[in-house]
């Protein structure tokens, strides 16, 4: 028996024993007579230890088990916008094509068409030199995004021959003068970040459109952001909010061991969806991942690679990449699940022991970078978490909170309020600001990040003064501490809630945002004036123009209409106080 | 090499029998064992290696010694598929339980199931009357969907199950569900009363029934909820049927994956059950669902009973991480004589927002049901306060709120086992009651629906 094939010699569930070979760690094997992919994930002795990326029943030991030499590699190439992939970047709609509504196990499916012809208009002329990394040419992927073809990280030289015209992505494009042959598809092995020049501090934020996120704990492109809650508390709305309607150039959604339905939906929902930066179907800027929870868990563990992978080669173009992770607790359980087949020691709470360290290798992987070709790029995470029983004192959310700087915490208890999203104010953080506050300066107003304090400080306020009021019933606090009251009330109905499926209100901007704010400082000093000049409480409150200054914001072009509202509520709390 | 008998059992414990050198046995593959004294077993493959072969016996190791011989028989656990399943009282290993004779197979399918390409799925949004103005109007349940009942013990889950399996029915729509019913470890007595409840309606002749009970195998469990998936899969997706699968109770089933687990020697995640049981458990809530091109459908009734009554117990929790949402039993309101005691206020149809309305339900179901749920959210927080400070202490609105939630539960909730309403008479119904909050309150109704359906202010 040669070196490259083997056999099996035992089975357990998704983890599979093979003597025989000699594999190198994190290669790809086939395993069996149908070929199942698998991946070498430990080495003992002469036994290579694998994990199967699809379903082992009615495999035997004996079968055979042959190398590749590769790696667990995704293909890189026009043709991976708006494509919808499982774990292991095998396309779906392929996947249905070849066996039926039902994924059926042994077939093989390339990640990127490579039939598809596409118009390839080269950048660089014969002659030139060329780096890694370095843009050769373009292709208009889709309506609204131009893919760069980039010389592989491990290339350079002269350009001996280069072709502008239609080609498929395995057709060489160009040559340099030591021979090598470049196409538009690249491979690169995913558990291997893509190398950059250098990182740097992130000082823009990632606008999301949504309040409580951009105004209270802002996001920076390039930073990485965690979102734990119980079930049902609004993760996944979260995320596909993010994926439709913050102004990333690229979005990579994985579901990661979630539901199907949730994936149809977007499906569905994406190609009719209209992106508010550039007017066009948001499915243009989007891929997908759905390794779904009744998907293979090794293929599950893989997804959040195959994700960020990609995520990391539309950066090196120089685009602003979020890619959302949606649950990274499903990846922590695959890890836990391959973990405990292989026998090894636990951590806590049967977790791997390295389990801290994965987590922190993948989001390291996100940032803003200086790429090879000397651009911006960046790569945004947001990951949510799934803490058992909603207690985040659990391993995954803490080894998560160790690392991203960003914690939007959701509530069971907002959640089942109805207020959404149910994002706590009092517990989530963000450690951006100070690297943002000249971004929202500069480009929003000079006083946004006073506002930003003044708004939250109300906030605090008033989880104190609730505490007194559980006690004594609210009459019974002084007038302006009551008055303090109904402007936080203001803040979270007003301002915090905000209905993720609603057309108008899913997206503000960030004019808007300040504006809305702005208001209910503005409605707290004219509430003051009022009430010092010997104006009711109940009757300053409740102006009608103040209704109508909330409810207004549903219908659209409301950032036109904020200032007129307020000042006729203005007036018409003056009004409340001169009439007593 | 299926068919050669081996009496190589080295070790036995709990429902696990290890076996030494045999010929190359599969992944899952289906197991005899035949005991000393001629009794029979089955079992299935849960690790297989050139050394050692672990076999789960379904039926549990009672009995088995070192002397018992072991059959592999080839092939996977496997369900002879046909329409004359439909009708038929099977165990929970798949044999007939009525008398009738044996299924003849149209076909066979592989129990485990393969997942529904995520891309093939449709999305679910047709709206299932269930004639329980809870569940309609404020879970309202889809076809297609997976939707548990979280209750606990001694709580009347399987009576809202039955009349939900009884009256479910698309609006405007005679079309009648095939209900499968998948029983884990629920007692005789209970498992009488479904099917005499199935018998005296009819149901039965549109039903089938995969069964076993609380003294039959444990380790059996474990296929009988894939079994019955199997079945519905089949009638859903090769005969275009409507199906509801109805299963109780998912904790028994739960118990079981805890003791295989144990037998394994797998370290344990949160209070003993495996690591793996999301992943498990996934496995079975998926099989839901819709899928593009073919008529049937696979609506999913779960029924688990929470330890402790409670929710963040491991099974109720990682359910809810799975289904689409989840309708939860109330121990305080069943106290109270109210049936069926839903507790609206932590139950939650996700896929709800996507099918109600003018097309579907009725043009006011949305603002409807926010109103009726926020007002009895806070007339129940109320009653907390007025335990302190006394009724007097309150104003006019949370009086009128407080007096509301009280008619909530009386009036709205309350309804008798065999009362069906259509979802006009709930909508109705929710507007009859709020006119005892007065309008100005009703914050979350749309002034267009008050000037069309409020009984007293309507234009
Ligand atoms: N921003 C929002 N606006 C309106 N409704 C929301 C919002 N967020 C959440 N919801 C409501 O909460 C439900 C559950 O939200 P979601 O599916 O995002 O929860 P989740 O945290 O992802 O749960 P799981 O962990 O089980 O996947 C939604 O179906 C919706 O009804
Ligand atoms: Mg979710």
């Amino acid at each position: 028996m040669s070196d490259e094939n083997g056999v099996i010699y035992r089975i357990s569930g998704p983890v599979v024993t093979a003597t025989g070979i000699r594999s190198r760690m994190y290669e790809v094997v086939r395993v069996g007579h149908e070929g199942l992919m698998g991946e070498v994930i430990e080495l003992h002795g002469d036994k290579s230890v694998i994990q199967v990326y699809e379903d082992t029943s009615g495999i035997r030991p004996g079968e055979p088990v042959v190398r590749t030499g590769q790696t667990l590699s995704v293909q890189l190439g026009p043709g991976l916008l708006t494509q919808i992939y499982d774990g292991i970047q095998r396309p779906l709609p392929v996947l249905e094509k070849t066996m039926g509504t039902f994924i059926e196990r042994g077939v093989d499916a390339d990640g990127l068409d490579l039939e598809k012809v596409w118009d390839f208009e080269a950048a660089v002329s014969v002659g030139d030199e060329v780096a890694p990394g370095a843009v050769i040419g373009t292709v208009q992927e889709t309506e609204t995004i131009v893919h760069k073809v980039m010389l592989p990280p491990n290339h350079s030289g002269k350009v001996a021959s280069i072709e502008s015209g239609s080609f498929n992505v395995t057709q060489t494009v160009c040559t340099l003068e030591d021979g090598t042959e470049i196409q538009m598809m690249q491979k690169w092995p995913v558990r291997t970040p893509r190398p950059y020049h250098q990182k740097y501090a992130p000082d823009t934020p990632l606008i999301t459109g949504m309040r409580i996120l951009d105004f209270l704990f802002p996001l920076a492109k390039g930073g990485a952001a965690g979102i734990p809650g119980p079930f049902g508390s609004g993760k996944t709305v979260t995320q596909q909010s993010l994926a439709k309607y913050s102004d990333a150039q690229i979005v990579v959604y994985i579901g990661c061991g979630e539901r199907g339905n949730e994936m149809t939906e977007v499906l569905d929902e994406f190609p009719h969806l209209i992106d508010p930066n550039t007017g066009k179907p948001l499915m243009n800027r989007t891929v997908m991942i759905a390794n779904t929870s009744n998907m293979p868990v090794a293929a599950r563990e893989a997804s959040v690679y195959t994700g960020i992978t990609i995520a990391e080669y539309f950066r090196d173009m120089g685009y602003d990449v979020a890619l959302m992770a949606d649950s990274t607790s499903r990846w922590a359980e695959a890890m836990r699940e391959i973990s405990s087949r292989l026998e090894e020691m636990p951590g806590e709470e049967g977790y791997p022991a390295y389990l801290s360290s994965r987590l922190a290798e993948f989001y390291e992987r996100a940032g803003r970078v200086e790429t090879l070709e000397g651009e911006d790029g960046s790569v945004t995470v947001i990951g949510a978490v799934s803490p058992p029983g909603g207690d985040i004192s659990e391993p995954v959310s803490q080894g998560t909170l160790r690392i991203v700087k960003v914690f939007w915490g959701l509530d069971a208890g907002l959640a089942r309020q109805r207020h959404f999203p149910a994002i706590n104010w009092l517990s989530s953080y963000s450690l951006y600001p100070q690297s943002l506050d000249q971004w929202f300066r500069d480009n929003i107003a000079t006083d946004f990040p006073e506002i930003r304090t003044e708004i939250s400080s109300l906030l605090q306020v008033e989880a104190e003064l609730q505490e007194i009021v559980q006690l004594v019933g609210s009459d019974a606090l002084p007038v302006d501490q009551q008055l303090t009251l109904e402007v936080a009330r203001m803040i979270r109905e007003f301002f915090l809630q905000q209905n993720g499926f609603h057309d108008v209100d899913a997206y503000t901007g960030l004019e808007q945002q300040y504006k809305m704010a702005k208001a209910i400082l503005t409605f707290q000093d004219s509430a003051k004036k009022a009430l010092a000049a010997g104006g009711l409480l109940e009757d300053v409150v409740n102006v009608p123009a103040r209704t109508n200054l909330m409810r207004d914001r549903f219908e659209p072009g409301y950032v036109d209409r904020v200032d007129g509202l307020v000042d006729e509520m203005n007036q018409q709390i003056a009004a409340a106080a001169e009439e007593n | 090499m299926s068919g050669k008998e081996y009496r190589t059992i080295t070790d036995v414990k709990g429902p696990l029998v290890f076996l030494e050198k045999t010929e190359p046995v599969a992944f899952g593959e289906i197991v005899q064992l035949r005991l000393t004294d001629g009794t029979m077993k089955n079992g299935q493959v849960l690790d297989t290696s050139d050394d050692m072969v672990v076999v789960q016996v379904f039926e549990g190791t009672a009995g088995v010694d070192l002397g018992s011989s072991v059959k592999f028989m080839g092939d996977v656990f496997k369900l002879p598929v046909s329409k004359d399943l439909i009708g038929r009282i099977l165990d929970g290993a798949g044999r007939p339980r009525d008398g009738g004779p044996a299924i003849v197979a149209e076909g066979e399918a592989d129990i485990i199931g393969a997942a529904i390409n995520p891309y093939s799925r449709q999305s679910p949004h047709d709206f299932i009357q269930t004639g329980i103005s809870a569940i309609d109007c404020c879970t309202t349940l889809v076809r297609g969907q997976k939707l548990p009942i979280f209750s606990a013990s001694g709580l009347p889950h399987n009576d809202i199950a039955l009349q939900i399996a009884r009256q479910a029915k698309l609006k405007d729509s005679d079309e009648e569900f095939i209900v499968v019913f998948c029983a884990m470890g629920i007692t005789a007595e209970e498992y009488n009363f479904f099917r005499s409840d199935l018998e005296r309606t009819g149901a039965l002749e549109n039903a089938v029934l995969f069964v076993n009970l609380a003294d039959d195998p444990a380790v059996e469990r474990l296929i009988t909820p894939r079994l019955a998936l199997t079945a519905a899969e089949y009638l859903a997706f090769e005969q275009d049927y409507h199906v509801l699968v109805v299963y109780t109770d998912v904790t028994n089933y739960c118990d079981a994956l805890r003791q295989i687990g144990a037998a394994r020697e797998e370290v344990p995640g949160r209070r003993g059950y495996p690591g793996y049981m999301y992943t498990d458990l996934a496995m079975l809530y998926e099989r839901a669902g819709l899928v593009k091109g073919k008529k049937g459908s696979i609506t999913q009734f779960p029924i688990l009973t929470m330890p402790g009554d409670d929710i963040t117990h491991p099974i109720p929790d990682l359910s809810g991480y799975i289904t689409e949402g989840q309708i939860v039993i109330s121990r305080e309101l069943h106290g109270s004589g109210i049936y069926p005691p839903i507790n609206v206020l932590p139950s939650l149809s996700r896929l709800m927002g996507g099918c109600i309305g003018e097309k579907t339900t009725r043009e006011d179901h949305k603002s409807v049901s926010d109103q009726m749920y926020a007002a009895y959210a806070q007339g129940r927080e109320l009653r907390g306060l007025v335990a302190i400070v006394g009724e007097d202490a309150l104003n006019e609105r949370d009086k009128q709120l407080l007096d509301f939630s009280g008619l909530f539960e009386d009036k709205f909730l309350r309804q008798s086992r065999d009362e069906n309403r259509s979802i006009d008479e709930t909508l109705d119904l929710c507007w009859d009651l709020m006119q005892n909050i007065s309008t100005k309150y009703l914050v979350r109704l749309d002034q267009k629906w008050i000037d069309k359906y409020h009984p007293t202010e309507k234009k």
